[in-house]
């Protein structure tokens, strides 16, 4: 039997757990079971059955995020269910957990896997390696599987079934952290997981001239990112920083604002579906990585942009 | 406080990536090999850590004899002594069990991972090292303070930050921000040259994953330029040809 884990966020299920959803309808055969901790809100249910979930088991009674009871109380459960193989999106969340589960269920696991497992002979994996720069076919040889999705990168397949809801009560296995206190970047899309971003580097000049680059990305329903340098000067929060060092994102659409687009940055970054560089310097190495490309002073692109794409919108 | 600091050992992060061997192997000729950019900062923070409460630091690599110039930099960087299990690192599942053995056998009060390898970018070593050893996790790491027995993490949670208090012992990895990395200076070099560095032989474990071909990122198109007095055309183009764009 299929698993995944659906992680809720304020009891909501975000894309990356539908399509954590739809990649285990693809491989399973048989019933699929989503594992949540909490409630989640009236109609999220739905939302996974869509993608073809035919169980929820809600587990009650945990009451904070500690990486050793998740993985204890989330393995229980998929265990006493028989499920063989389960899948995860791979979320900061998930990276707590998802390794925790594999040990509990003696799986094999593999993390930023890409695609639909090839299974004409044995259990075959794509996933990324080498920061961007590669991809690896690996064979999971255990009769257990835990996979890690990236998000973004798998088709959402429609598959609806019906759903039925249970809930169970925790096992009360114990943790040694406390969380004291979780910030939140405010209503904004998470970087992990936005299919548009707008990012800018030290060709903005200065964390005041941001107002154009958020409100272009307001406009097209994106996140921001930036280069390095830009986030060590403090222009802007560490979480928005994307390269070998920082996050690494694989949105639909990346939008490169005034970056020089160097080896590292480009790491971050290079597996968007599509990039588009703006540089005032046509020798700006990101042209060679980038689709489509505009030389040109950002301070008068952006505003064309910016009124371009309120024009598409109504 | 014994801590534990564990390091993979990876091409410098300028590296053009290629394969040989009909795309089985990485190729790693010419290429130069480093400390694991968050391996760095995490030995820069148990280093801190150990000189503030009379701790020591041991550095753990799984490898062959081609880390041990590597690993003599982690020495030279100031750890006290470094063991390396002498066995290629097939997956992350491997190189998880292998340590396990070592925190078993020697015991450790923190263990320190990187986020990711910048190579293999699993990201599961530090969480898989603390259901094998039944320790709490604590991941992506921005800042580690000890104090009266306990560690205040802050990990990066999806879209925020997040303050953790744990018991020791613990596990952690170590994301940007947790310090500057250090250097070695002449003098740590020479240190190292005396330090320990124990080779042992690996664990048997069961065979997890096993690592098939390799393939490079396909080859991007030439660039279509757009005319920066017509930029906007570029949304037109993102919405009515490409289709990305709503
Ligand atoms: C070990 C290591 C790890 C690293 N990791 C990362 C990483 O994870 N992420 C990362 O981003 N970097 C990383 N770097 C740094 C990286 O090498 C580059 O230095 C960095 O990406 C440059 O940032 P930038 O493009 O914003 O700035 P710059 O290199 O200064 O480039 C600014 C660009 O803006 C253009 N420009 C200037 N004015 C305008 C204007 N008015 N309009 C339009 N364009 C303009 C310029 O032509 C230039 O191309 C790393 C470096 C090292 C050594
Ligand atoms: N071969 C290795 N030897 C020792 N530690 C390793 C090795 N590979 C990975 N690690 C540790 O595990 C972390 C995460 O690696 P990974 O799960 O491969 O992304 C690294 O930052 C290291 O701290």
């Amino acid at each position: 039997m299929t698993g995944i884990y659906a992680e809720n966020s304020e009891g909501q299920f975000k894309k990356a757990v539908l399509e954590a959803a739809s990649y285990a309808s693809q491989i399973g055969n048989g019933q699929i079971v989503a594992v949540c901790v909490g409630q989640p809100n009236a109609g999220e249910a739905d939302k996974l059955a869509q993608y073809g979930v035919n169980k929820l088991i809600c587990i009650e009674g945990i009451s904070a995020f500690d990486a050793q009871v998740y993985g204890k109380e989330i393995a229980n459960v998929l265990i006493n269910q028989g499920v063989n193989q389960v899948v995860f999106a791979n979320t900061y969340e998930a990276k707590s957990v998802a390794p925790r589960v594999s040990v509990i269920m003696n799986a094999s696991m593999a993390s930023n896997v890409i695609e639909l497992p090839e299974t004409s002979n044995g259990f075959k994996v794509k996933r990324g390696v080498f920061s961007g720069k590669g991809f690896a076919y690996v064979t999971l040889d255990k009769a257990n599987k835990v996979i890690a999705i990236t998000p973004n990168s798998t088709e959402l397949k429609k598959q609806a079934t019906s759903i039925q809801i249970e809930t169970i009560q925790s096992s009360g296995s114990a943790g040694s952290t406390t969380i004291t206190s979780t910030t939140k970047a405010g209503g904004k899309i998470p970087l992990t997981e936005a299919e548009i971003v707008v990012s800018a580097g030290r060709g903005m000049k200065g964390p005041e001239n941001w107002g154009m680059v958020e409100e272009l990305a307001e406009i097209l329903g994106a996140a921001t990112a930036c280069s390095k340098p830009v986030s060590d000067m403090g222009w802007r929060p560490h979480g928005e920083h994307v390269g070998q060092t920082g996050i690494t994102i694989k949105p639909n659409l990346y939008i490169a604002i005034g970056i020089s687009g160097a080896i590292q940055h480009l790491a971050g970054v290079s597996s968007s579906k599509v990039i588009v560089a703006i540089n005032k310097d046509p020798e700006a190495p990101f042209f060679k990585a980038a689709d489509y490309g505009i030389v040109g002073d950002a301070f008068e692109v952006l505003p064309k942009l910016i009124s371009a794409a309120k024009a598409a919108k109504n | 406080m014994k801590i534990l600091v564990c390091m993979s050992v990876v091409p410098d992060t300028t590296t053009k990536i290629t394969f040989t061997d009909n795309n089985t192997k990485f190729n790693s000729q010419g290429v130069q090999f480093i400390i694991n950019p968050y391996d760095e900062l995490s030995l820069t923070k148990a280093l801190e850590i150990a000189e503030q409460h009379s701790g020591t630091v041991t550095v753990v690599n799984v490898g062959l004899a081609d880390a041990d110039a590597v690993i003599r930099k982690a020495l030279a960087i100031g750890a006290n002594d470094a063991i390396r299990i002498n066995a290629e690192p097939k997956d992350a599942q491997f190189v998880a069990e292998q340590i396990a053995a070592i925190v078993k056998a020697n015991g450790y009060d923190l263990v320190l991972t990187g986020r990711e390898s910048i190579d293999y970018n699993g990201g599961m070593v530090c969480s898989l090292l603390g259901a094998l050893l039944d320790w709490p996790s604590v991941n992506v790491c921005a800042k580690m303070v000890y104090n009266d027995g306990k560690i205040e993490f802050e990990r990066d949670i999806d879209g925020g930050r997040q303050t953790v208090v744990s018991n020791l012992p613990v596990v952690a990895s170590a994301q940007k921000d947790l310090c500057e990395p250090r250097i070695p200076n002449m003098k740590g070099i020479m240190a190292a040259r005396t330090k320990p560095l124990q080779v042992v032989e690996p664990a048997q474990v069961e065979v997890a994953s096993s690592y098939e071909a390799f393939e490079s990122p396909a080859a991007k198109q030439a660039v279509r330029m757009i005319d920066a007095e017509n930029a906007g055309q570029l949304i037109d183009i993102l919405k009515n040809e490409a289709k990305i764009i709503a």
